[in-house]
């Protein structure tokens, strides 16, 4: 199978450049993963990429695939056409190979204030929450930050100082559906304006993307339709 | 030592998983100041894969009380769990499930707005009576849900984090403080010295040392190779636990909750073998003896598939609403892996690496402790929790549910500990240049060029090793064995070179470090392996097949210096309740 991968060492190399690779055999249910580590062991260990649980929970190998973004571990080889072309993800800082600086992607997650936030008195016992209320946290805490979604966001490319992006967002709306936060009014406060939020323009790249099929654009719908009510 | 970037912390922790996230959280909240190393972000630790649940008496579901999941985890253990270190964790798990609720874990709830809770492997009523369902979960996310919570608690109490670095070495005086350590910066290639007056070792187990596991690439047992190194022996770990229900060949983990939920294990004809093994608790006796049916099953020929290498667990029967709602990620892990839909068809499982039960002995305040005359002593100023830690609350098996439990209870108790130490030890200790310059050398070893072998090849070498000659189970001939391959591949990778020289963001260098480490604990669970002649828990000898309470109640201690072994008493005496003796376990 034959693959073309972005490299680039700043220690050594001008520019970056694509290098042709073949792996002679591939197992039947080879993930894209397991490709890469072949290559790096029998070809190139200076072949450099992040990766960890090799099960898509970790969130460590989001790459750019034939031009989508994936998490490499669990993307079959059979999936795919050659030659394989496998980018960073797109529009950040590379360090290097398949690696890219995601500082700017974490600032936003960590603006949100990504935690609870409640005022009354911690009761001795779970606050409670009825399955419906913890319903509407499903398909969203699941996020798991592999940056898939706002890396494929041309809104995110634009404004990548300024607009909170699709993850982030997702995780803010995650903390305005829960019934136990108290801290709603400070939430949309901190999101108005013309680019945290409102650079959306439901494009959809992200739902498209999401390795867990999450939907971020309907949870910034949601945000938007929250802060008209708020403001009326 | 020249220009070595230094920073100053009161307490290092090393390892951002639940453990080290957890005592994090206690000391930021306590004002101090504390450093978290990561080699990855924080949220990409393995706590993120636990799935199935977190032990806690709520008697949400069924009556509970944490006096029986203090029985259940003795008898769990074998008998070689610490009494007073596990009733400590059980009467503290309602409250720190509370917390961890407080703090936002989305748990799953039932119709009265409290948490949910399943039935996990080795839980009971009355001691040993019916059933209990003990696992708080977070539908089958529940590592997930809490580390991520944990993560987003610090980001609140803004804990310094330093992300994608690599702990090389501790640092130690001549009077045995622990100052700190060595870490490589992955981005830059650069050293950075972390001077602290504490330092917590947080760094998870060592799934890795095995060619099948559950366990993500990360899982190298780094901190407890460290503390081999720094000459502080390792406790108890020929305990190695093999998951019943890993994916045949592939080695991802099924959750224990799919049996609690209702799944069971069939053999080719059909059969529900656990019937046969343990008539009483079934499929959802302890890992150990799951584990040990499943592999005899297959021995003796009523494996299924073409190979007849694995047996199937069977979910369909639970219907569409249990699985959507209780088992989505383990749905769609079948679903990416086998293409097969559990609501429809049965997942092929086989015995899969999964715990390191054995680690750093600890007290139950997550102090390091070490043989001292006719006791023990604390390694003053380092601790050290969870999985790489061994305290021991696991003993010789650990129960499902309790690993998330380990982690959040002994990183809260480490970090109340940590501190009453700070008061007591207000500045830091004149740094010690000859440790600094040990843990240099253990870079520098990597920068040697020309020809030699690779390290990827070796790993593998190394992980087929400890498959073949350290598995479910052992005989004194094949660890013998296992134990001269070992130390040859351990000759093999002091001759090794690495092939890209690179500073920035070498996973090369990083996997050669790993290695290292993982090797030092192959030696040590081998060779206590070796030494443990009768059958407890996860640890069945062949050649020895019965537990020996006279001989045995004791934990073993690996020493690094000669690969030697010595040996230390049970804690037999709990905290305030009557000792629980060791007696006949059946389920």
């Amino acid at each position: 199978m034959k693959f073309l991968v972005h490299r680039y060492n700043p220690e050594t190399d001008a520019a970056p450049y694509m290098q042709a690779f073949e792996l002679q055999t591939v197992a039947p249910g080879m993930m894209l993963r397991d490709a890469l580590l072949e290559l790096k062991a029998s070809q190139d260990e200076g072949l450099t990429f992040r990766h960890s649980c090799g099960e898509g929970v970790c969130g460590s190998d989001g790459l750019n695939v034939n031009g989508r973004n994936v998490l490499a571990c669990i993307t079959p080889l059979a999936a795919l056409h050659e030659p394989v072309t496998v980018r960073p993800l797109p529009k950040l800082p590379v360090i290097r190979d398949l690696v890219v600086d995601l500082s700017q992607f974490y600032h936003h997650y960590r603006a949100v204030k990504p935690y609870l936030i409640a005022h009354d008195p911690e009761p001795e016992v779970e606050r409670m929450q009825t399955p419906e209320q913890r319903a509407q946290l499903d398909g969203l805490y699941e996020c798991i930050l592999c940056a898939c979604c706002s890396t494929a966001c041309p809104s995110f490319w634009w404004n990548p100082q300024q607009f909170r992006g699709p993850a982030a967002l997702l995780q803010a709306w995650r903390f305005l559906a829960d019934s136990r936060d108290h801290a709603k009014a400070q939430r949309l406060s901190e999101l108005d304006g013309p680019y945290r939020l409102f650079r959306c323009h439901t494009i959809m790249s992200c739902v498209e993307v999401c390795p867990k099929g999450l939907n971020p654009t309907r949870a910034i719908g949601r945000i938007k339709a929250l802060m008209l009510t708020h403001q009326v | 030592m020249q220009h070595l970037a230094t920073r100053r912390f009161d307490t290092l922790v090393i390892g951002a998983g639940g453990g080290g996230l957890r005592a994090a959280l206690q000391l930021a909240q306590a004002e101090a100041n504390v450093a978290v190393v990561s080699k990855v972000f924080p949220i990409r630790s393995h706590t993120v894969a636990a799935q199935g649940g977190i032990n806690a008496a709520l008697a949400n579901v069924l009556p509970d009380n944490w006096h029986w999941h203090m029985y259940d985890t003795i008898k769990g253990s074998d008998y070689l769990g610490d009494q007073d270190a596990i009733e400590y964790m059980c009467r503290a798990a309602a409250n720190i499930v509370i917390e961890l609720e407080h703090a936002g874990v989305p748990f799953s709830r039932l119709p009265n707005g409290r948490i949910y809770q399943r039935r996990f492997g080795g839980q009971s009523q009355n001691f040993g009576g019916e059933q209990a369902a003990r696992a708080c979960a977070a539908a089958d996310r529940t590592g997930h849900a809490i580390l991520h919570t944990l993560y987003q608690q610090n980001i609140r109490a803004r804990t310094h984090f330093f992300d994608e670095y690599f702990a090389v070495d501790l640092i130690r005086d001549e009077q045995g403080y622990i100052l700190g350590a060595l870490a490589l910066e992955i981005e830059t290639g650069e050293p950075l010295l972390i001077e602290a007056k504490t330092t917590l070792i947080a760094t998870g187990g060592a799934g890795q040392l095995f060619r099948t596991n559950t366990n993500a690439r990360i899982n190298t047992g780094d901190g407890m190779a460290m503390a081999l190194r720094a000459g502080i022996p390792l406790q108890d770990m020929e305990f190695f636990q093999f998951h019943p229900t890993g994916i045949a060949g592939k080695g991802m983990l099924i959750s224990e909750g799919v049996r609690g939920e209702g799944g069971y294990l069939i053999n080719k004809h059909g059969e529900r073998f656990m019937e046969r093994y343990a008539p009483h608790a079934t499929d959802l006796a302890s890992r150990d003896v799951v584990s040990r049916a499943i592999y005899s099953e297959v021995k003796q020929g009523r494996g299924c598939g073409p190979q007849g290498d694995h047996v199937l667990l069977k979910v369909d029967h639970l219907g569409e609403e249990v699985v959507a709602t209780r088992l989505p990620a383990i749905r769609e892990l079948a679903r990416t892996f086998l293409h097969i839909d559990p609501a429809q068809a049965p997942i092929p499982v086989y015995p899969t690496a999964h715990y390191t039960m054995g680690g750093i002995p600890t007290d139950r305040h997550g102090r390091v402790v070490v043989p001292a005359g006719q006791g023990e002593e604390v390694v003053p100023g380092l601790y050290a929790v969870g999985e790489c830690a061994c305290v021991s609350v696991h003993g010789a098996n650990r129960l499902g549910g309790n690993s998330l439990l380990d982690i959040v209870v002994f990183g809260r108790a480490a970090g109340n500990d940590i501190i009453e130490y700070l008061r007591e030890n207000r500045y830091h200790r004149p740094p010690n240049s000859a440790s600094v310059e040990q843990a240099l050398a253990r870079l520098a070893r990597w920068e040697r060029r020309g020809a030699g072998e690779r390290v990827d090849g070796l790993r593998r070498e190394l992980q087929q090793v400890m498959e073949d000659h350290c598995g479910v189970f052992r005989s004194k001939d094949v660890l013998e064995q296992g134990l001269d391959k070992v130390l040859q591949l351990q000759l093999r990778l002091g001759q090794a070179v690495l092939h890209d020289h690179s500073r920035i963001f070498n996973t090369a260098r990083i996997e050669a470090l790993e290695l290292e480490n993982l090797m030092e604990l192959a030696l040590a669970t081998v060779t206590s392996a070796l030494g443990r002649t009768e059958s407890r828990g996860a640890h069945s000898r062949v050649d020895y097949p019965q537990r020996d309470d006279e001989r045995w109640l004791r934990h073993t201690l690996f020493l690094r210096e000669g690969r030697t072994l010595d040996y230390k008493p049970v804690r037999m005496k709990p905290l305030t309740v009557e000792s629980f003796p060791p007696q006949e376990r059946t389920y």
